[in-house]
Formats: C-alpha cells, sequence, structure tokens
C-alpha cells in the first residue's frame, strides 16, 4: 500500500499548488504508516523533481515524454491509474487546480474510488475516512466519508501552507502505457499572462470594483499590488464592462481564491462576490459607504475615498520594506 | 448533431446556508431553487447557440426527484428541446455521473455540456467522470467552443493563461464564464416548454462511493478592526505585526 500524488508542472516548473498536494499525500501516508510518491508527466528538470522530497516525497516517478507537458485529462488519467496500480496506491491525492479537477474524475471513475474535491483538512480515520470540503461556494464546510476502498482527494490550494525540509526524495523513470492514438484532445497554443503571478496560487491579492469608477483608475490598484507582490484581481461587473481581463473576476461565477491577505476596494461585497473570497485568511476592505456590506466579513475597514487612502497606504507599504 | 447538456437544481445565490436534522441536511426552509448558474448560463445557452447556428437537437437531462420539475421546465423554455429526468436523489458524483453516462450511452450524442461546477456542492467532479465512464475525450473548464465540422476548438482555463485546445467531436465539455451570454426566456418560450417532452426515466442500479457525514458553518468572524482613513500606517503596522500577511 502506498499513497501517490500527481505533482502537476508547467514549462517544466514544478506548480506551487503541486507541493502542497504532496506535502499533503506525505501526511496522509504517515496516519496510514506507508510511504508517499509522486508522478511527474512531462518533461521537468532534475532538481525540480528532487524537490518533491523536500514536501515528504520518498519516490518521485517521471514521465519524462513531451507529448504529456500538456495535459490531455484521459490521458493523464490513464498513466496516473497504471502508477497507482504498479505502487500499488490505495488513496490517490491531486490539486484542486485546473487539471487535478479535469483529472482527478476520471481518476475515479475508472477505478470505482470515491472522490472528495477541494479538501481543506486531512482525513479523520478515527471512524471511516472522513475529509472536509467546501460547499455553497465556501459559505459551509461538508464532512464527506469515502466508503470505497480505493480514495482519490484532490487539495484546495492556499489551503496549507508549505513547510520545507531537507529531506530529498529519489527519482525512477516510470514507463507509460500510452500510444500516440490516445491523445485525442491536442493544445494548439498556450498563453500565459506573462509576468503575472496567477490569481489561484497568489498569497497576496488587491481587488477593485465597481467604486473605481473606471479602467483608467486601475493604476491605483496596480501600484498598491506591485508594492506588495500581490496579485490583481476585480469583482464581476468590472470584467463584464471590461475594465479588466476575464480572468482576474472572483466571485461564485468566478475564481475562488484563498490568500493570505485579500483587499477589496470600492467593492460592495454582494454574497455572490464573497463566495470566491471567503477562504482568505485576512480581509481588508476600502469603501466609503460605512454600511457596504462587506465590513461584516472584513477583518480590518477603512472607511474613506480609495483616491485618497490607496495612494497613501501604498506609501505606507512602501516605507515599511 | 445531438447535444445533451446536465441541468443541476441549486438553491439561489442568495439563498441562506442553514443545515437541519443534527446539522445532517441543507434547510431548504424559504430558499429559492435556480438552474445551477454554469449549467444554464453557459452550458445550455452555448447549446442553444450552436442549435441555432448548426441546426442540432439539445436535449436536457437532470438527476432529480419531481421537485427538480420546474428547474428542468425553465431550461426547456429557454430553448431545450426535450428533457429526461432521472428519477433518483442525486446521491453522490459518482453516482450521478453513472445515471448520465447511462443515458448518454442510449441515446448517443455527439456533445455533452455540463457546468463548471454545482454552486453548492462545488464537486467539479461530474464532467469527467461521464467522460471517463463513457470513455470520451473531456475539456474541462471551457471559456469558449468553436465548432468547425466536427472538429471542436476550445479554450479553457489554465493556471495563470489559457489553452487553446482542438478535439474530434464526440466530447465531454464543463463550462464557465466566457462560453455564452446568459439569455432571459420569453413568453413563447415559456408556453412553448409547457408541451415540450419531459420523460421520467428511473434510475440504474449503482452504488454511492461517498456520503455526507455532516455539514458546519464556518466560525463567525472576530469583527472588523476599524481604522481611520488618515491613519493608513496603522493599518500597515497591524497587517505586519499582529495579521503578519505582509
Ligand atoms: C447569479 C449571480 C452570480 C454573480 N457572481 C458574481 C461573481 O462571481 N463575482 C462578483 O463580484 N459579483 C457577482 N455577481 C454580482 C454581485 O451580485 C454584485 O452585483 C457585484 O459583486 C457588485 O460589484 P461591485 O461591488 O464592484 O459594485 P457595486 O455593488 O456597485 O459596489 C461598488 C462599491 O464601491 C463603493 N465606492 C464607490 N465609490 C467609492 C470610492 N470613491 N471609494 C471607495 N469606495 C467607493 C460603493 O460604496 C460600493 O460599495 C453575481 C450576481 C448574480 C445574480
Ligand atoms: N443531479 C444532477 N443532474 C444532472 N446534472 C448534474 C447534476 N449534478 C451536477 N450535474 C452537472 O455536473 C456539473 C458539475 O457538477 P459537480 O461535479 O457536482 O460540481 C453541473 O454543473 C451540472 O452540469
Amino acid at each position: 500500500m502506498s499513497v501517490l500524488i500527481f505533482a502537476d508542472q508547467f514549462q517544466g516548473k514544478i506548480k506551487k499548488a503541486a507541493f502542497e498536494a504532496v506535502q499533503y499525500g506525505a501526511k496522509v501516508a504517515q496516519q496510514a504508516g506507508t510511504t508517499a510518491t509522486a508522478i511527474v508527466l512531462g518533461e521537468a528538470d532534475n532538481a525540480e523533481l528532487a524537490a518533491l522530497g523536500n514536501y515528504g516525497a520518498q519516490k518521485v516517478l517521471q514521465v519524462a515524454d513531451a507529448r504529456l507537458n500538456e495535459i490531455d485529462s484521459s490521458v493523464g488519467a490513464k498513466v496516473i491509474v497504471a502508477a497507482a496500480e504498479a505502487e500499488n496506491a490505495q488513496v490517490i491525492i491531486l490539486s484542486h487546480n485546473f487539471d487535478g479537477r479535469a483529472i482527478a474524475p476520471r481518476v475515479a471513475a475508472r477505478l470505482q474510488a470515491g472522490l472528495v474535491t477541494g479538501a481543506i483538512s486531512l482525513p479523520d480515520t478515527a471512524n471511516g475516512f472522513t475529509v472536509k470540503k467546501t460547499v455553497f461556494s465556501g459559505k459551509a464546510f461538508a464532512n464527506v466519508n469515502i466508503t470505497s476502498a480505493r480514495k482519490v482527494i484532490t487539495v484546495m490550494p492556499n489551503t496549507f501552507p508549505l513547510e520545507k525540509t531537507d529531506a530529498t526524495a529519489t527519482v525512477e523513470a516510470f514507463q507509460a502505457p500510452v500510444s500516440d492514438a490516445d491523445f485525442k484532445v491536442k493544445a494548439t497554443s498556450v498563453e500565459t499572462v506573462s509576468g503575472e503571478i496567477p490569481l489561484t496560487e497568489a498569497e497576496t491579492i488587491v481587488s477593485g470594483g465597481r467604486g473605481l469608477k473606471g479602467p483608467e483608475n486601475w493604476g491605483l490598484v496596480e501600484d498598491l499590488a506591485k508594492a506588495l507582490g500581490a496579485a490583481t484581481a476585480c469583482s464581476r461587473p468590472v470584467a463584464d464592462s471590461g475594465w479588466r481581463p476575464h480572468h482576474e473576476h472572483v466571485g461564485q461565477t468566478g475564481l475562488t481564491v484563498r490568500p493570505n491577505l485579500y483587499i477589496a476596494i470600492g467593492i460592495s461585497g454582494a454574497i455572490q462576490h464573497l463566495a470566491g473570497v471567503n477562504g482568505s485568511k485576512v480581509i481588508v476592505v476600502i469603501n466609503k459607504d460605512p454600511e457596504a456590506p462587506f465590513f461584516k466579513a472584513a477583518d480590518y475597514g477603512i472607511v474613506g475615498d480609495a483616491f485618497e487612502v490607496v495612494p497613501r497606504l501604498t506609501e505606507a507599504v512602501k516605507k515599511l520594506q | 448533431m445531438k447535444i445533451l447538456v446536465c441541468i443541476s437544481k441549486t438553491p439561489d445565490t442568495t439563498a441562506k446556508i442553514a443545515f437541519t436534522d443534527n446539522n445532517t441536511k441543507f434547510s431548504e426552509a424559504g430558499v429559492q431553487f435556480i438552474i445551477n448558474p454554469y449549467d444554464e448560463w453557459y452550458a445550455l445557452v452555448r447549446a442553444l447557440e450552436l442549435k441555432e447556428s448548426l441546426g442540432a437537437t439539445v436535449h436536457l437531462v437532470t438527476v432529480g426527484g419531481a421537485d427538480t420539475e420546474p428547474v428542468i421546465r425553465k431550461a426547456l423554455a429557454l430553448g431545450g428541446d426535450e428533457a429526461f429526468r432521472i428519477n433518483a436523489d442525486s446521491q453522490d458524483s459518482y453516482y450521478i455521473a453513472s445515471q448520465i453516462a447511462a443515458h448518454a450511452r442510449q441515446q448517443g450524442y455527439d456533445l455533452v455540456f455540463t457546468g463548471k461546477e454545482t454552486i453548492d456542492y462545488n464537486g467539479s467532479a461530474i464532467g469527467g467522470m461521464v467522460a471517463e465512464l463513457l470513455e470520451l475525450p473531456f475539456v474541462s473548464i471551457a471559456a469558449k467552443f468553436e465548432l468547425n465540422g466536427t472538429t471542436a476548438t476550445i479554450n479553457r482555463e489554465i493556471e495563470g493563461g489559457e489553452e487553446i485546445v482542438q478535439v474530434e467531436l464526440p466530447v465531454v465539455v464543463s463550462c464557465q464564464k466566457g462560453m455564452a451570454e446568459a439569455r432571459i426566456p420569453n413568453m413563447r418560450g415559456i408556453m412553448a416548454a409547457r408541451t415540450k417532452p419531459l420523460t421520467v426515466v428511473e434510475p440504474v442500479a449503482v452504488e454511492p462511493l461517498t456520503s455526507i457525514v455532516s455539514f458546519e458553518l464556518p466560525p463567525a468572524k472576530a469583527g472588523v478592526k476599524m481604522i481611520s482613513p488618515d491613519n493608513v500606517e496603522e493599518l500597515v503596522k497591524l497587517l505586519h505585526e499582529e495579521a503578519k500577511v505582509i
């Protein structure tokens, strides 16, 4: 028996969310008195692979096949299932990131393994195998018992802080049972928003709403974000009006983010917006209306005009550093 | 071309979340139910656009009790041609996906659309499972879908960017924002929906693999600390020293 973790890479770099999944998987393995093996699909350099050991993987399986650099969920699932069989893995862990959400359900259905997506706790094995996940878009949690022998879990990103150790992993090549005919989904282009931090991985986010009046005022948000090393986000009407790109929209119908710090500027705090950000550890709200609902969900608040407060805040942040 | 859109019923986005029966059941008292926004705004509307431009037939499927019928009727009013309700409580993702896959196997679809996730269970699981059970390719969290003959070009979100992929039909796609613009049903649609076929299908025998033991509400926030707009240095200090997030 063992625990198998899918460690997701992008252009040769292991994603932060993948380290989090490995660390989670290593803890599950420890609980069960077994070992944790990570699997990496596609080409990645050796230092990256060995670094998985820093987060608890004893062994890393690598499928250094260029065809796997981009993910086709069906091929990804096939390889992971083959590795699970080879390693006799009872528990399979992935990140609840984009690739994890594409592959995990396939792995689960293929193995007839119960699946919990977006786990925010380690399994409680006192009475079954119960994992806590967010439901109702962050407004509640459910404790879900996996009743099948095999189990698949996706781990909510930015939930388990990384604890790096000096341990290293042994890296082995894994022969994937795939042929060209298995590749049905072909990536024709990959566009990255260059230089920016992916919102779902960001530890600090500065977000703007309709209170900023127009796209010409976004320098305010960007300057503060830059001073903090933060990513930028926005409310839905802001993206819908084309003031900001769609991929910055957070909330019920946009991205769910869980940063350490979320600073909301000129956002009223509608329940659909909160649904995407209520997992943030600390929320700061800057709004000129003392009655704005967002203050109820905030840890720190400033009632004031964003156009006056935010530049001052940016200066104060710069001074700290 | 035959398209299947998977429709689920969820509490309205503003519904109060509370639980009964010792925190084992969602309290439906006073809750309005809607079509899951991703299913309605993106999956269904994109399917309807394809129907209008290419002449497809759009089927709807939901796994649920009779209480899901108003939601299915609304989806018909928006323009779906025919609906199937698989008469079972939606137990877990694997159970629901198995029901949808059994239906799809029997009907044969060129395209299966689901939403990105349900806003109540937040599973993001059904689409991938249906694809695996049907042995079809799956493209998750798609923001754009174009069809040229039998080749689909799909934009899918990835961390910090977007990937454009090509795949031959049949395919299963989970849909998010960007796929289409939300529509509202018109009077003609609502009238027509009354007479459109809604077939009740009995479920196939499948064992669920997970069960919800209990629900919890998040702990209440300690309360917001207000800071004077003239003293932003205080906020920076608190974030640095107290909250330790900067
Ligand atoms: C089904 C559904 C799904 C939805 N999904 C989402 C979602 O995913 N994400 C999302 O964000 N919304 C979503 N919405 C929309 C949501 O209900 C709100 O309409 C939206 O979040 C409001 O955006 P806002 O706060 O930017 O704008 P507003 O509500 O207009 O608020 C602007 C705020 O700025 C403040 N303000 C104005 N001027 C200043 C100033 N000079 N300085 C400081 N503050 C100022 C105002 O006091 C106000 O509080 C959804 C709605 C529905 C029905
Ligand atoms: N009971 C159901 N009946 C039909 N389709 C469903 C049901 N539950 C979920 N779906 C579909 O699967 C998608 C993802 O759901 P989930 O995996 O539960 O987050 C939804 O957006 C729907 O399109």
